[in-house]
Order: structure tokens, then C-alpha cells, then sequence
């Protein structure tokens, strides 16, 4: 049972097609608790770890699109270009785990695991990301609502890897929000992301925690395209915002668990829809 | 012990590996390939600085530097470690002296029960490394995953404040 260590994309996808039950490393931030905590007995492992391409991301500014590695860990994006380009993932970004956290973690490892709770996936889901797969058959690109189909899963096939995320730079305001029993170092009981496009006049929102995948609330969105202007120099009426976030609060589907309950994440992901559409306008 | 055939082209570890820890390579012999970096190093490498508690990456005792980021060795699986530099408390310091962020952990009353106090030692001296002069609120931000359930954590902000205090009077 070795840790396989490819050095670049076409060893990877060498190694993963030879060891199709092998298990990829990244971060090791959900994996490890599995081995330590819950008696989970590693299998072939290959390391992503020296595969450069996958810590890479670049602008294509002639397409307004920004192409994230999967193996750029969360603290890259807290700050600098990413941040300006994508402030939503910076924010999500922000809220991951605590600094040691963010500084293993990674967008592709956030993909892989596929919870409903993981911080970065309102985000993808929001801005409509593009998710660029590599596997035994070539490259593909999966929208990410075709990419995560149920709670921990998504639709990579055997010896599929996720190589990058692309995200449409947008003209106009982003943000995410979560709630949690504390600050730092919190698994989300209800988080969100709005995007307010202001030159196609359209709001995207995105929940997570509060279903068994990202949910985008397309009926309030909707409503909301008939019910206001969404462009800029535009103004927000409080009841239109107090009225989107029941919309939104209705498409959620949450459950009750140990982490809260379903009618609590329900209430709090309506706030949160109604806070960033105020925010959006402010 | 059983070691896969090599897969062509890429290099492998396993078992039997070396890690670079506080500047030396120490062989890790007859591992489990499950094993944390914070298990390596205190149960087989003697380096009990790194303590263990949560497991999961909450508490951040087990906080070390790999390559230059401070991460939680816990998380971290130890056979994937090798060809990384490792910097543990025990490294911190020359032939095993206070740094100057023991020294004030000492002064400032930030040590009582002292199991939390090398991970926040690690992650200060990483965040002084990277921000000489943090605020307050950056210090706890980036204190923020190191849990101290004795000192309420107002003498451990001090000690960074005369840390970063001391180091600027001494440039």
C-alpha cells in the first residue's frame, strides 16, 4: 500500500488509470479524520502534492474567466488577485477551517469530498463554474450542477481527477455568507452566495448545508428579475429583499442533524439571502 | 512488508521513507501507511513537541511548519511528508535555547497548563515570520486555530505584542 507520488498531470493520469481504486491525496484536511478518528484504513494512496500544474491558476482576461488549480489551497485565495477577481471565494475561502486549515485545504478537495457543507461549493455554484476533468478519456468539462449529484457525491468516473475550476469574472457585486455556532474553525449550519450581475441585470444565489447538494433557489431568482431592476444605479426596496429571502428560505431543503435543525437552517439561510441582497445594493 | 511494483515514471514511498525534520533525515521504518505526521514524529522520531488532542484539526496543538506553511501534522499522512522540510518547536530555537517567543510566552504569563503552548509557539513564530508587525486582529486571526482553554488567551496576545515589540526595537 504505497503513496504513489506522481510528478506532473500525465503521471497522474498514468498512475490513477492503473490504480483505479486508489484514493486521492490533496490537503489530507478531510481524509486524515477519517483515518484518525474514524477507522478508516487507507488504500493506495497517490499524493497530488508534487503535481505543479495543479497549484497553478491564471487569468484569461480576453474571456473574463479565471482558472483555478485544484490543488491551490484556500490560503492562496484569501488575498491578492484571486480575492479581487472572485471576492465570494475569498470570503468562503476566509471561513475554511482555521489559517493551518486553509493552508493544506484545496478547492479540488472540497469537489472530491462533495459535502453539502463544504464552504467553497455555494460559490462554484453561484458564479456557474465549469469544472475541468481529466481521466482515462481525455478532458471534460462539467458544470458544477451536473458535477455534485447527492450528499458526498459527485459524477467523476473511475480514475478521473479534477484538474481546475473555471470561474467567470463578473461585472458587478459577490458575496457569501455562513452561519455557525462560532467564527473560526466551523462546519456551516446554513451558508450562501449571491451574485448580482449589473450589466445582465441578474441574481444568482446558491445554498449550501441546507440540502443533500448546493441548491440554487432559481424560483427567487426569478421572482426577483420580474419584481425589480437588478442592474446598477438601481435601488432596493427592504420589503423586495424581506421577500426574496422567504423565497429562498422555501427551495431550501434542510434536515435536522447534530450540527442544528432543519427549521432553524430554513429561518437562518433566508437572513443570510435577504443580508446579501441588501448588501448587494449598498 | 509489501511494496507495489514501481509505477513508471513516478516516484513512490512507502513503508520505509525518510523525513527531513528540524534540518535532518530521519528513516521511518516498518510504518503504517495511516500515520499521522504527529504520530511519526512523537512516536518514532522522539520529537514530543507536537502534541495530539483533537486529531481532526481543531485544536491546532499539533501545529508544525511544512515547507514553509504551518499546518496541523495530524492532517498531514507522514509517508506523504518526504521531500518536504519540516520544522518543529523543537527546531525553533538553537541547541534547544528559548526563542524570543518562548522567552515572552514565560514573561507574559501566556504558558499555565502549558499542553496548547508549543502549537501557539510554532504558529507565532510562523506569523512573525510572514507579518512583523500584525495587528491585533490579525494576530487572532491567525491564532484563531489554536485553542488555549486556560489562559483566555489575553496574556498570549501580549506576548506576541512584545515579541513583535522586541524584534523592532532590535532592527
Amino acid at each position: 500500500m504505497p503513496v504513489l507520488i506522481p510528478r506532473n498531470v500525465d503521471e497522474l493520469v498514468e498512475v490513477f488509470q492503473e490504480h483505479p481504486q486508489a484514493k486521492l491525496l490533496a490537503g489530507g484536511t478531510d481524509y486524515m479524520v477519517e483515518v484518525n478518528l474514524h477507522g478508516r484504513k487507507p488504500e493506495t494512496m497517490i499524493s497530488l502534492r508534487q503535481v505543479k500544474e495543479l497549484t497553478e491558476w491564471s487569468v484569461r482576461p480576453s474571456q473574463s474567466r479565471i482558472t483555478i488549480g485544484a490543488a491551490v489551497p484556500y490560503a492562496d485565495m484569501e488575498h491578492g488577485e484571486i480575492a479581487r477577481l472572485v471576492p465570494a471565494l475569498a470570503q468562503a475561502a476566509r471561513t475554511v477551517g482555521s489559517p493551518q486549515i486553509r493552508a493544506a485545504g484545496t478547492l479540488g478537495g472540497n469537489l472530491g469530498t462533495c459535502s453539502p457543507a463544504g464552504d467553497s461549493l455555494p460559490v462554484l455554484a453561484a458564479l456557474g463554474a465549469m469544472i475541468h476533468v481529466i481521466g482515462p478519456d481525455g478532458n471534460r468539462d462539467i458544470d458544477f450542477v451536473d458535477f455534485m449529484v447527492g450528499v458526498k457525491k459527485n459524477s467523476l468516473k473511475p480514475s478521473e481527477f479534477v484538474h481546475s475550476v473555471s470561474l467567470p469574472i463578473i461585472e458587478g457585486w459577490q458575496g457569501y455568507a455562513k452561519v455557525g455556532t462560532r467564527n473560526a474553525m466551523v462546519i456551516s449550519t446554513a451558508s450562501a452566495c449571491l451574485v448580482r450581475d449589473i450589466d445582465e441585470g441578474i441574481v444568482t444565489i446558491a445554498l449550501g448545508s441546507v440540502g443533500p447538494t448546493i441548491i440554487r433557489a432559481r424560483d427567487a431568482e426569478a421572482w426577483l428579475t420580474k419584481s425589480t431592476s437588478l442592474r446598477a444605479g438601481a435601488d432596493l426596496n427592504p420589503a423586495v429583499a424581506q421577500e426574496f429571502g422567504r423565497r429562498v428560505a422555501l427551495e431550501s431543503r434542510p434536515i435536522d442533524d447534530h450540527r442544528s435543525t432543519a427549521d432553524y437552517r430554513r429561518h437562518a439561510v433566508g437572513v443570510l439571502a435577504q443580508r446579501l441582497l441588501t448588501r448587494s445594493f449598498s | 512488508m509489501s511494496i507495489n511494483l514501481p509505477v513508471s515514471g513516478a516516484a513512490q514511498s512507502h513503508e520505509m521513507y525518510s523525513l527531513r525534520v528540524n534540518g535532518q533525515l530521519h528513516e521511518v521504518k516498518d510504518a503504517w501507511i495511516g500515520e499521522s505526521l504527529l504520530y511519526v514524529l512523537r512516536e518514532r522520531l522522539g520529537l514530543p513537541g507536537a502534541k495530539g488532542a483533537c486529531e481532526q484539526g481543531e485544536c491546532g496543538s499539533c501545529t508544525v511548519i511544512v515547507d514553509s506553511k504551518a499546518v496541523c501534522s495530524c492532517l498531514v499522512m507522514a509517508a506523504d511528508a518526504v521531500e518536504t522540510e519540516i520544522l518543529t518547536v523543537e527546531g525553533l530555537g538553537p541547541d534547544g535555547a528559548l526563542t524570543d517567543v518562548q522567552s515572552a510566552f514565560l514573561s507574559e504569563g501566556g504558558v499555565q497548563c502549558g499542553f496548547c503552548t508549543p502549537g501557539f509557539i510554532v504558529a507565532v513564530h510562523h506569523l512573525l515570520e510572514n507579518n512583523p508587525h500584525p495587528t491585533d486582529d490579525e494576530i487572532r486571526e491567525s491564532l484563531s486555530g489554536n485553542i488555549c482553554r486556560c489562559t483566555g488567551y489575553g496574556r498570549i496576545l501580549e506576548a506576541v505584542r512584545t515579541v513583535a515589540d522586541q524584534r523592532r526595537k532590535n532592527s
